[in-house]
């Protein structure tokens, strides 16, 4: 069984600052990660690796300082990193970031044998889109599995995955094809530490370093900047409120009590529905 | 290399530089919303959707429709009159039985025969599991763009659609267009637009389309639906009243506090992104950009800074009380109401406080 898992290297958002003062983004010195939801992808295709054997590849977009998540990856366990890199897939959206993908991991599909599964995590913390796992999967025309909370089953002689998806309104247990693309959901299994062993052999280890001629990507003109439908015209920091907060000044009163009576003053109606509200408790 | 890895301000040539639209991306007019339904049921964020797109087609002078795929029958239906009565000029309809369960390869095919015949310039979803399994596919079906998430929409002076969103990991927000291709397609997450006014009105215009697909054609099956039993999970985008902590509240055990002034309230609890990460709250209770999107009458905010990831899901509450001891905060900013505290100790005051405010002895004396 061969798995591939799409990874993003992301800043760690936790340490984005914005500029008092010019209200831009500090970029410098923000530390970056593997994107959080991506870790339970990779969980997962490597329980399913250790459960029926094969290998799993990471595969990332980026620049060449994206190797260092995919070291990462490794010593979690990947047998190969796949860093894709070129700077003509600079500023792609997520259609051109899909169809570049696609090209790679048809690419690594010639290279060290087909995929069974494409894995990724359910969206990553930096674009928030959801979109690039079901682009890739349409490009490369698998089954679409996206949300997934649990794989239940897989048959690998007779081609069939069962998996756990979540819907807006329950769980869907679902049967569907290999080859597929699974998006896994967040908390759905326990990231594994790395061990030493395999840190050692990922320091080691070669990764491998596409450019968009080597992973065999047809029409540059469909990448990067270019290849992107959507165009970003404005960046921009939202707006402060233009009437300042009421700032609640208890003088002498306990705070709680002056902060309620500050609530019920800016909007009288609400002390009746908190009536009804309470009552149902 | 999605849209955070894009200069803060793009080059000017390309970006301002909008070609003619095609002969062929001409013929694209219209409006469209999906309406989501499963199992029966329409979900609201198709309606808060509705509003939007009456408000683009007005200014568009075109028509707006509404799109609904599901099984044959009475439910399907019923979820396109409903349109109506939100604001649809006329309705396409998809309805045939292999519809009745949510599957992407049905539904997607269903979107895109629908979009190919018909040609909106504008194609709206909800930014839900079900809309943005089926919004990603459509897009990339179609070779056009797709704005994720998006908070606000408009049309341009020269009738693009101006889709902003947060951008960053939600700390500046950003306006995208899809210049070149149709439709321009958008997904808006749930309570992000407000709910307009439900109109008694007839049902109008229906087209009804086949999907030209049967059972066998389709590869995934439904072996089970798990309908969600926990209500409490799923109400927090839709309470009267949050409360909600950070990371000012330090440990999970002063965490609690929120939830004791929650039941007190009647209300629903959630948390901002780094509780969710060090794994003290359920990521189902987040509340942000990555979380859920409130417009509670009442929001309290203990020990929350108030990134914008933070603030683009609470922007819509009627009243946002923030409890912070630093009183440079940047929830301050958006805040109605701010008390400049430490909230590990002012919630148990405050949950103590609207106990006795709120308890039936006080409401008789009240009203008396």
């Amino acid at each position: 069984m061969h798995i591939v898992v799409c990874i993003k290297q992301v800043p760690d958002s936790a340490q984005i600052r914005v500029h008092p003062v010019t209200n831009t983004i500090m970029r410098q010195g923000v530390p970056t990660i593997i994107n959080p939801y991506d870790l339970f992808a990779l969980e997962e295709a490597l329980r399913l690796r250790d459960k029926f054997g094969g290998e799993v590849t990471v595969l990332t977009m980026g620049p060449p300082s994206a190797e260092d998540s995919l070291r990462k990856a490794l010593t979690f366990g990947a047998n190969r990193a796949v860093l894709l890199t070129d700077r003509f897939f600079a500023g792609a959206d997520t259609l051109a970031t899909s169809y570049a993908l696609a090209a790679a991991i048809r690419k690594i599909g010639a290279t060290f044998g087909a995929p069974d599964i494409v894995f990724t995590g359910k969206q990553t913390i930096d674009g928030d889109t959801a979109q690039v796992g079901p682009g890739i999967c349409k490009r490369l025309d698998f089954l679409q599995l996206t949300y997934v909370s649990k794989v239940s089953s897989l048959d690998l002689a007779g081609r069939t995955i069962e998996v756990e998806r979540r819907s807006e309104g329950g769980v869907q247990v679902l049967r569907s094809r290999l080859p597929c693309l699974i998006t896994m959901l967040e908390g759905t299994n326990e990231v594994r530490r790395g061990t030493m062993l395999n840190a050692l052999t990922a320091a080691r280890a070669e990764v491998v370093k596409w450019s968009a001629q080597d992973a065999g990507v047809e029409d540059i003109a469909k990448c990067g900047l270019r290849g992107s439908p959507t165009v970003v015209k404005r960046v921009f920091a939202p707006t402060p409120r233009s009437e300042k907060a009421v700032v609640v000044e208890p003088a002498g009163r306990p705070p709680a009590e002056a902060l309620i009576d500050e609530i019920f003053k800016l909007r009288p109606k609400l002390e009746a529905d908190m009536f009804e509200l309470a009552r149902g408790f | 290399m999605s849209q955070p890895a894009k200069p803060a301000t793009p080059p000017a040539g390309r970006a301002n530089a909008k070609k003619e639209l095609s002969e062929h991306f001409k013929q694209y007019k219209h409006v469209w919303v999906f309406v989501e339904q499963e199992r029966g049921h329409v979900h609201p964020v198709s309606w808060e959707l509705m509003g939007s797109g009456r408000r683009l087609a007005d200014k568009l002078g075109v028509e707006l429709a509404a799109v609904v795929i599901g099984p044959a029958g009475e439910a399907t239906r019923a979820a396109a009159a409903e349109a109506f009565c939100y604001g649809a000029d006329l309705a396409y309809i998809v309805a045939d039985d292999v519809l009745t369960d949510y599957r992407n390869e049905s539904y997607t095919k269903a979107l895109t025969d629908l979009v190919n015949t018909y040609k909106p310039e504008i194609l709206l979803l909800g930014a839900t599991t079900l809309g943005r399994d089926l919004a990603g596919a459509v897009a990339t079906t179609l070779l056009t763009g797709l704005t994720a998430d998006c908070t606000e929409l408009e049309v341009d002076s020269d009738n693009s659609l101006a889709a902003t969103r947060p951008t960053f990991g939600g700390s500046l927000l950003c306006t995208i267009y899809t210049l070149n291709f149709r439709p321009q397609m958008a997904t808006v997450r749930p309570r992000v637009m407000e709910m307009p006014e439900r109109v008694e009105k007839p049902v109008g215009r229906i087209i009804e389309f086949p999907l030209g697909m049967v059972e066998a054609d389709i590869v995934t099956k439904i072996l089970a639906f798990v309908p969600d039993r926990d209500k409490a999970t799923s109400n927090l985008a839709y309470a009267d009243i949050v409360v909600a902590g950070g990371m000012g509240l330090n440990s999970l055990e002063n965490f609690q506090l929120v939830r004791q002034l929650a039941g007190v309230l009647g209300a629903e609890y959630g948390c901002s992104r780094p509780l969710v990460q060090k794994g003290w709250v359920s990521a189902d209770r987040q509340i942000g950009q990555t979380g859920k999107t409130i417009r509670p009458k009442l929001y309290i905010a203990a020990g929350i800074s108030g990134a914008i990831q933070h603030r683009v899901g609470v922007d819509g509450a009627d009243l946002i009380v923030a409890i912070n001891t630093d009183k440079n905060a940047p929830i301050f900013d958006f805040a109605h109401l701010a008390l400049v505290t430490d909230a590990i100790r002012l919630l148990p005051a405050l949950t103590e406080a609207f106990r006795k405010r709120l308890s039936p002895h006080t409401r008789d004396r009240i009203a008396s």
